[in-house]
C-alpha cells in the first residue's frame, strides 16, 4: 500500500482531499441537523420592530403576518402607525433603500391616541371587546364598557364596530414625567463672511 | 493628601466673590408657598391634607409615595389654600401639582424634638428620621437620603465622601454654610457615618478656592477621622463620579453606583439637614440659596424657605429687570431658564442666577462643527462630543448607545467651548429623551405583542371547543339512531320482543329522575322561593284591584278578586308542600 502511495504520489494527495472533504462534510451535515433553526428567524426580527398596534392597517390581520409578508418580499412601508422610523428601521435590517410610507395605506399620525367609551352611550353590545385585538376593553353584555387605557395601543379597531358611535380616540396627554428635551435649532450653515454680513 | 486628576475639565470664571461679601442672610416671610408634590427623583408625594386647613410649622403635607419618594412639610405655619397644578421650575414650563399656603405670619413650629440619645441609636432608627424629614440630595439631583444611605447588606460601604466641590460658577451655598455652620456639618456627618456602619474612611472633598471653608473644617476635624481633601479648582469636579475618581482614584463602571465599590456620596448641605432632622428633629424645610447676578443689586445666600416664589427672592435683592438677560435656576452651566419667576424655590435649588446682558448674553447662532475636537478635550468623562452630535443629528440611538450617550453628565463643557457655540448638551438632552421613548414604547410594544398573541391563541381555543362539542354531539345524534334502527331489527329477529329495550328505557329514565333529584336544602329553597313569589302575586292582585276599584267595572273586579283567590290557592298549596317536605325531613333525620 504504502509503496503504491510512494510510487504515485498523486494518490497521496488524492486521499488526503477525499478523506477531508468526507470529514468536512459530515461535519456540515451533522451541524446542519444538530443546529437546525426553527421557524424563519427574519420574520422574528421584522415583527420585533413592527409597533404592535395589531391595527391592520397594512391590509394584513396583524404585525406578525405582516412581518412575515415582508420576509416574503412583501413591501415595507405599509405600516402608519410606525411611520418612517419603523420604515428606516426595517431598511436597515433588511439592508434595502428605506421608501417614504405608502399613503394608500393611512398617514403617519402625529399624537399617539388611545380609545375612549362614552360611558353613558354605551348599550353593551360587546361589539368592540371582539374587535380589539389585545383585549384591552373590559364588559359584558348589556353592562357598560370600558377601555384600559394602558392596554391600548390606539389600532382604531374598535370605533367602527361601535353601533351608537360611543368610542373617542383621544391623543395621549404628555405630563412632565414624559417630557423632553426638543431638538435644538440645527445648526446654521453660515461661514463667517456671511456672519459679517448679518451682522 | 494624594489627589488625581479628571480627564478634560473648563477653567470658567468663577464669579463667586459677588455673593460672598455678606454673611446667609434670611428673607422676610414670603405670603404665600408653594410646595410642589416632586421636588426629588421617585414618586412625587400625595398630599395628606385639605384645603382650608390650618397647619403648623413642620407640620407633614404630603405622605412619601412608596419607598423611592420623599414627603413634604409646611415650611411656615399657615392655612392650606389650595392643591391644584402650577407651574414649577422645570425646563418644560409645565405645571406640577404643588400645595399652596398662605402664611399667618406667625411662622409657629410644630412641636419636635431630635432623637435625644442619637449617639446610640441603630442606623434603622436614623434611617427612619432621615427619611421622615424629606431629606432628599440637595446637590442637584434630589435623590432621597433615606434611600442612598440604606445601600443593603450586600454593599458593605467602606468610604463616605462629602461633597463640598461646588464648582459651579456663581454657587456659593455650600461654600457660605461650611463658613457658619461647620460643627453642625461636622456633626452631621458623624450621624452619616453611623448610618453607614462607619466606614474607614471618611472624606470632605472641597476645591482649593474655598479658603475660608477649609480654614473652617480643618480644626473641627482633628481627631474625628474625617479628612479634607483640597484640590485644584477645575470644572466639573464636583459630579459624583468625578469626585469619586479625584478623592480615590476609584472609577465607577458605567450604569453603576458608587454603592456597588463599597463607597457613598453625600453633598454637604444633605449632611446639614441631617443633623437638623436628627438631632433638632426639624424637617427639611429650608436650604442655603444663593441669590447672584449683575442684575440684581444684593447678592448673598438666603436661608430660603423652601416653596419661596423667586419673585419673593428677587424683589428682596433690588431686582433690575431690564438689566436680566434671563432667570437662571441653577449656575451658569448645568442651569437651566426659568419662564416665569413665579415658580418655588424647592430642595434642589442651590442658586437662582439673574445675570445682565454683558455676564451671559444671548445664544450666539449655531455653526457648523469644524471638527477642532476641543470639544473631546474638554468631556470629563473622555466621550467623544462631536461623534455624538453628528448622531444625535441624524437620531442615529444604536449609534449613539454605543458611544455611551448615557454616561454624559451634561456638565456643559463641551458646549462651553465650543467654538461654533453649538448648543451640545442640549442635543445629547434630547437625544437622552428620544432613545427612553423609544425604550419605553418598545416595552409597551412587546406587551401588546404578548396580549394579542395571548388574545389569538383564545379566540382559537374557544372555536377549537366549539368545534369539539359540535362533533360530540352529532356523534351522540348518530349513535342514538343507530340503536333506534338496531332495535327494531333485534325485535324482528325474534326473541325477546321489546323486553330488553323496554327495560332500558325505564332504567335510562329513572336515571334521568335521580340525576335530576336535587338534595333536600334545595328542595326547601324552592318550596321557599315559589311561597315568597305567590305571596308577591297575592299582594300585587290585591294592589291592583284597590287602585282598581274606583273606575273599572264589576266585570274586571270579578276577574281581579279570581286572580287574588287563585294566587291565594297557589299560595297555600305552596305552603301544604313545603310543610310536608319539612316534616318528611325531620322524619328522615329521625330515622
Amino acid at each position: 500500500m504504502i509503496d503504491t502511495i510512494a510510487q504515485y504520489p498523486i494518490l497521496a494527495a488524492l486521499i488526503a482531499l477525499v478523506g477531508l472533504g468526507i470529514l468536512f462534510g459530515g461535519l456540515l451535515g451533522f451541524a446542519a441537523e444538530k443546529f437546525k433553526v426553527e421557524g424563519d428567524p427574519i420574520v422574528e426580527q421584522i415583527d420585533e420592530l413592527l409597533p404592535q398596534t395589531q391595527c391592520g392597517q397594512c391590509g394584513f390581520p396583524g404585525c406578525k403576518p405582516y412581518a412575515e409578508s415582508i420576509a416574503n418580499g412583501d413591501a415595507i412601508n405599509k405600516c402608519p402607525p410606525g411611520g418612517q422610523t419603523t420604515i428606516n428601521a426595517i431598511a436597515s435590517l433588511l439592508d434595502v433603500p428605506a421608501p417614504e410610507l405608502d399613503a394608500e395605506h393611512g398617514e403617519e399620525a402625529d399624537l399617539k391616541t388611545v380609545a375612549y367609551i362614552r360611558e353613558d352611550e354605551c348599550i353593551g353590545c360587546t361589539k368592540c371587546i371582539q374587535a380589539c385585538p389585545v383585549d384591552a376593553i373590559l364588559g359584558a353584555a348589556k353592562l357598560m364598557h370600558t377601555v384600559i387605557a394602558d392596554e391600548c395601543t390606539g389600532c382604531d379597531l374598535c370605533v367602527e364596530p361601535c353601533p351608537v358611535d360611543c368610542i373617542d380616540m383621544l391623543p395621549v396627554e404628555e405630563g412632565i414625567k414624559e417630557w423632553h428635551w426638543p431638538a435644538p435649532v440645527a445648526p446654521a450653515n453660515l461661514i463667517a463672511s456671511d456672519r459679517r454680513a448679518t451682522q | 493628601m494624594k489627589t488625581w486628576v479628571t480627564p478634560g475639565g473648563v477653567h470658567p470664571p468663577e464669579n463667586k466673590h459677588q455673593s460672598l461679601t455678606l454673611p446667609i442672610g434670611t428673607l422676610p416671610l414670603p405670603e404665600k408657598l408653594l410646595i410642589p408634590l416632586s421636588q426629588h427623583i421617585g414618586a412625587a408625594a400625595t398630599p395628606c391634607i385639605e384645603v382650608g386647613k390650618k397647619v403648623l410649622k413642620g407640620q407633614v403635607i404630603a405622605h412619601a409615595t412608596g419607598p423611592v419618594s420623599v414627603p413634604m412639610h409646611a415650611p411656615t405655619s399657615g392655612t392650606i389654600t389650595a392643591i391644584e397644578h402650577r407651574p414649577i421650575a422645570h425646563s418644560s414650563g409645565m405645571l406640577a401639582p404643588c400645595i399652596e399656603i398662605t402664611s399667618d405670619g406667625r411662622d409657629k413650629w410644630k412641636k419636635h424634638e431630635g432623637i435625644a440619645d442619637y449617639e446610640h441609636a441603630s442606623p434603622s432608627t436614623l434611617l427612619k428620621a432621615v427619611a421622615d424629614a424629606g431629606i432628599a440630595g440637595m446637590g442637584g439631583a434630589g435623590f432621597p437620603s433615606a434611600v442612598k444611605l440604606n445601600p443593603g447588606r450586600q454593599r458593605p460601604i467602606h468610604t463616605l465622601i462629602v461633597n463640598a466641590t461646588e464648582c459651579e460658577p456663581y454657587i456659593t451655598a455650600d461654600d457660605s454654610a461650611i463658613r457658619e455652620r461647620a460643627a453642625e456639618i461636622i456633626e452631621g456627618i458623624g450621624i452619616l457615618s453611623q448610618i453607614l456602619g462607619n466606614p474607614s474612611n471618611i472624606l470632605i472633598g472641597i476645591e482649593d478656592n474655598k479658603p475660608e471653608a477649609i480654614a473652617a473644617l480643618e480644626p473641627l476635624v482633628l481627631d474625628t477621622g474625617i479628612r479634607v481633601a483640597s484640590f485644584p479648582t477645575k470644572y466639573p469636579s464636583g459630579g459624583e463620579k468625578q469626585l469619586i475618581y479625584i478623592l480615590t482614584g476609584k472609577e465607577i463602571p458605567s450604569g453603576d453606583l458608587p454603592a456597588d465599590i463599597g463607597m457613598v456620596c453625600v453633598n454637604i448641605g444633605t449632611t446639614y439637614a441631617i443633623k437638623r432632622a436628627i438631632v433638632n428633629g426639624e424637617p427639611l424645610i429650608s436650604r442655603v440659596t444663593t441669590m447672584t447676578g449683575d442684575a440684581c443689586g444684593i447678592n448673598r445666600n438666603y436661608d430660603t424657605l423652601i416653596g419661596t416664589p423667586v419673585s419673593h427672592m428677587l424683589a428682596h435683592s433690588e431686582f433690575n429687570e431690564q438689566a436680566c438677560s434671563r432667570l437662571v435656576m441653577g449656575g451658569p452651566m448645568m442651569g437651566f431658564s426659568l419662564t416665569s419667576s413665579d415658580v418655588p424655590i424647592v430642595k434642589t435649588t442651590n442658586c437662582i442666577l439673574a445675570p445682565s446682558y454683558d455676564e451671559i448674553p444671548d445664544d450666539e447662532p449655531a455653526q457648523a462643527c469644524i471638527r477642532c475636537g476641543m470639544c473631546a478635550e474638554a468631556c470629563p468623562v473622555s466621550l467623544l462630543p462631536q461623534q455624538l452630535f453628528w448622531y444625535s443629528q441624524a437620531d442615529d440611538q444604536e449609534r449613539l448607545e454605543a458611544h455611551n450617550l448615557f454616561d454624559c453628565i451634561e456638565c456643559g463643557a463641551c458646549s462651553y467651548v465650543c467654538p461654533s457655540n453649538i448648543p451640545l448638551v442640549q442635543h445629547y438632552r434630547h437625544s437622552k429623551g428620544e432613545i427612553q421613548k423609544a425604550r419605553a414604547e418598545k416595552i409597551r410594544s412587546d406587551h401588546a405583542r404578548e396580549r394579542f398573541e395571548f388574545h389569538q391563541q383564545r379566540i382559537e381555543q374557544a372555536d377549537k371547543d366549539k368545534e369539539a362539542k359540535r362533533a360530540a354531539r352529532r356523534e351522540a345524534a348518530e349513535q342514538a339512531k343507530a340503536k333506534a334502527k338496531a332495535a327494531p331489527d333485534s325485535a324482528a329477529a325474534g326473541g325477546n320482543p321489546m323486553g330488553g329495550s323496554a327495560a332500558d328505557i325505564i332504567a335510562a329514565a329513572q336515571a334521568r329522575a335521580a340525576a335530576k333529584q336535587v338534595s333536600p336544602e334545595q328542595q326547601q329553597a324552592k318550596f321557599e322561593r315559589s311561597i315568597a313569589g305567590a305571596e308577591m302575586r297575592v299582594q300585587m292582585a290585591e294592589e291592583k284591584l284597590a287602585t282598581a276599584s274606583d273606575s273599572s267595572t264589576d266585570e274586571q273586579k270579578n276577574i281581579l278578586n279570581a286572580a287574588i283567590e287563585g294566587a291565594k290557592q297557589k299560595l297555600e298549596q305552596a305552603k301544604a308542600r313545603l310543610a310536608e317536605h319539612v316534616e318528611q325531613q325531620n322524619g328522615e333525620q329521625v330515622d
